[in-house]
């Protein structure tokens, strides 16, 4: 199992293996991803029972509750990525780390998007500084900064340890960030309507939920491969690789 | 003879998508002077900074016999003298962080900053800035010696003085780097960066 | 070869960053005028009436304090990149955590303390009762460490930069938002008339976490600046 773990990452750590992979996965991971985002939404917004309460506006979620968990993980992602680039230097995790921003932060967009839009037929209102809201902005914040720091410096191998850095000290913050707004929020009770019980959500609702959050997530991942891809072969264009992998595709 | 204090192998550094050099081979030995030359952006700076560790960006090796801080003097392109700070307390300080020894005072008068010592670096002029810089190589405690265009903004005097001082310093076993753009002295290796476009005198 | 203490090499580093702030006095006395300016904005935005004044007073002064930090840390760094000076830092045969860590005493010592020493003043002109008043000076004398040295990382990752200001503002402040929160919450708090001491050791961890870990990743930080 180790072994295995480690062999993966001294092969993925390889600019040549890693696009060698990314030409084997990304033609299933494009359309798998595809599929199942389009069957757990169709089957959410359109096939799944209404909700009690909430009536239809509750089918948000299946866009709301993917794409949220989906800015935390990338974000989370990001932070791990840029701590193995700063402690093994490993060139690799430096263009992942690039790799996962845009999406991440458009995902992030999306949450407080749909968060919104949900919030004006459940608070009444389309904005609310409750405790969820609040941190996603904050991680949306913290994306944009990542993002306008690798855009400040020009060169791109030190702008993604800037930006390395940057996101494990974000990740650490995210954590007190949530804790403290949480705090926040209790110490201004009332305002806040919890309609939807968190625990009790029924099958028939909770399958489309996971296979549109399924969908989301490998649509993430092939997006994050797809940039990395061209990350790596503008980063090793001298090497001899790159270089017969354009003599050939000009062939 | 002994061994190389300092070893590159195929050293090659890219900026801007350009090469600034590549391919570089070269191994210096204690007691050694090298001048690196080159035209303007032929990566003179970014090769020393390389050397010292300050730049990580590159491809090929950079071997130093032993670590490299605890015998490194280096000068830096800017002189890091702070303005508000008068030229003893900038050498003090320097002192102490790189833990060098001497006596500041003997080190700046050598340099004719004699009766300077208390004066503001920032009411002192260009080439005056640039000898506070220049005394840590009259301080004693490092025999790897870096430094980026040291003759420069130095009048004529001022660089007859360094160029006794460097090879002074490495008769006596300091391996000494620096970049300059002309005067290639006796007994004093050269290696030049970017295409080969030396005027032969 | 030589290498030199660490104690040594603290005691230097304290000893010149100190005089390096000292002999620019505008480093100290303007951070603070922006602290004293901006607080005294909010009655002209908001209103005069004493009530509103003392429920915003909190969050007036701790907004306030956070931006007079932020902008007082813009130029940390740029005078010793700018003159060479931060090579010869990292270059150094020590780890240079411990000029960094001497470089962020200093300069809290002389921006940081000061706000933290005028803010009861300005609470005060905020009209938040006489009462509170320390526990304001204790938030901002617990939180302003943690805002320089995490402000410090962005202003090490910024310091080559061109547009370093307002770059720096968009890194650090959602890094500020807890320190922001339980700072100005503890002031509520007290307000509110609960007891506070909870909240202050929050303020305290946040504390002991920025002063162990930050001057780390300002190292590192001014390392990467550097081009390595």
């Amino acid at each position: 199992m180790w072994k295995t773990i480690k062999r993966w990452y001294h092969q993925l750590g390889s600019p040549r293996y890693f696009y060698r992979f990314c030409e084997a996965v990304l033609p299933w991971l494009v359309p798998v991803s595809l599929a199942l985002l389009a069957v757990g939404l169709i089957w959410g917004l359109v096939y799944a029972p209404v909700e009690r309460y909430q009536g239809d506006s509750y089918r948000i979620i299946y866009i709301h509750v993917p794409a949220s968990s989906g800015a935390l993980m990338g974000y989370i992602a990001m932070g791990v990525a840029g701590l193995v680039a700063l402690v093994w230097r490993m060139k690799m995790a430096e263009v992942m780390l690039k790799a996962l921003a845009p999406f991440g932060a458009a995902l992030a967009a999306v949450s407080l998007l749909t968060g919104a839009l949900w919030g004006k037929p459940t608070w009444g209102t389309y904005w609310q500084w409750d405790a969820r809201m609040t941190s996603m902005l904050i991680l949306l914040f913290l994306y944009l900064g990542i993002m306008a720091l690798q855009n400040a410096i020009r060169d791109p191998r030190q702008a993604a340890r800037a930006a390395a850095l940057l996101a494990v000290v974000g990740v650490i913050n995210v954590v007190i960030v949530k804790y403290s707004v949480e705090w926040l929020n209790t110490l201004h009770q009332g305002a806040t309507l919890k309609v939807v019980g968190e625990s009790s959500i029924d099958a028939s609702m909770k399958w489309p939920l996971l296979i549109s959050m399924a969908g989301l997530w490998l649509l993430y991942a092939a997006n994050v491969l797809i940039r990395a891809r061209t990350e790596v072969l503008s980063r090793e264009r001298r090497s001899g690789w790159v270089r017969r992998l354009v003599r050939d595709e000009e062939a | 003879m002994d061994a190389p204090r300092l070893t590159v192998r195929q050293l090659g550094c890219e900026r801007d998508h350009r090469m600034l050099f590549e391919n570089l081979d070269f191994s210096a030995r204690n007691g050694e002077i090298w001048q690196v030359t080159g035209a303007n952006g032929a990566g003179k700076t970014t090769l020393l900074r390389i050397l010292v560790g300050l730049h990580g960006f590159y491809q090929g090796r950079v071997e130093w016999s032993s670590p490299l801080p605890p015998s490194l003097l280096y000068l830096g392109h800017q002189p890091g003298v702070r303005e508000e700070l008068t030229a003893r307390e900038n050498l003090e300080y320097n002192r102490a962080l790189s833990g060098q020894t001497g006596d500041p005072d003997a080190a700046l008068a050598a340099l004719d900053l004699y009766g300077f010592e208390d004066v503001p670096a920032g009411r002192l002029s260009a080439g005056q800035q640039r000898r506070i810089a220049l005394a840590r190589l009259w301080l004693d405690g490092k025999d790897v010696w870096i430094l980026d265009e040291p003759f420069t903004a130095i009048d004529q005097q001022g660089v007859a003085a360094l160029d006794q001082r460097l090879r002074q310093a490495a008769a006596q076993g300091v391996l000494v780097i620096y970049t300059s753009h002309h005067r290639v002295g006796d007994g004093v290796h050269r290696l030049h960066l970017g295409e080969d476009r030396e005027v032969a005198r | 070869m030589s290498a030199p203490t660490l104690g040594a090499v603290w005691r230097a580093s304290l000893r010149r960053e100190l005089t390096l702030i000292w002999r620019s006095p505008a480093d100290i006395v303007q951070p603070l005028f922006f602290f004293v300016v901006v607080v005294s904005l909010f009655p002209l935005a908001l209103s005069p009436k004493p009530a509103l004044l003392a429920l915003v007073a909190p969050g007036a002064v701790w907004v306030a304090a956070l931006l007079a930090v932020m902008l007082s840390l813009d130029g940390l760094f740029r005078r010793d990149q700018e003159s060479g000076a931060l090579d010869l830092l990292l270059t150094a045969p020590v780890v240079s955590v411990v000029p960094v860590a001497a470089k962020l005493l200093a300069h809290w010592l002389l921006t940081g303390l000061p706000l933290a020493l005028i803010a009861p003043l300005l609470g005060y002109m905020l009209q938040l009762p006489v009462a509170v008043l320390d526990t304001l000076m204790v938030s901002v004398l617990l939180g302003t460490p943690t805002l320089t040295v995490v402000g410090a990382i962005g202003a090490a990752l910024t310091v080559g930069l061109n547009r370093g200001g307002i770059l720096l503002a968009v890194l650090v402040l959602p890094l500020y938002v807890p320190v922001l929160v339980f700072g100005a919450g503890v002031v509520r708090t007290a307000l509110d008339g609960l007891p506070t001491g909870g909240l202050l050791a929050v303020l305290g961890a946040i504390l002991a976490l920025a002063v162990s870990l930050g001057p780390v990743a300002v190292a590192l930080g001014l390392r990467i600046s550097a081009g390595d």
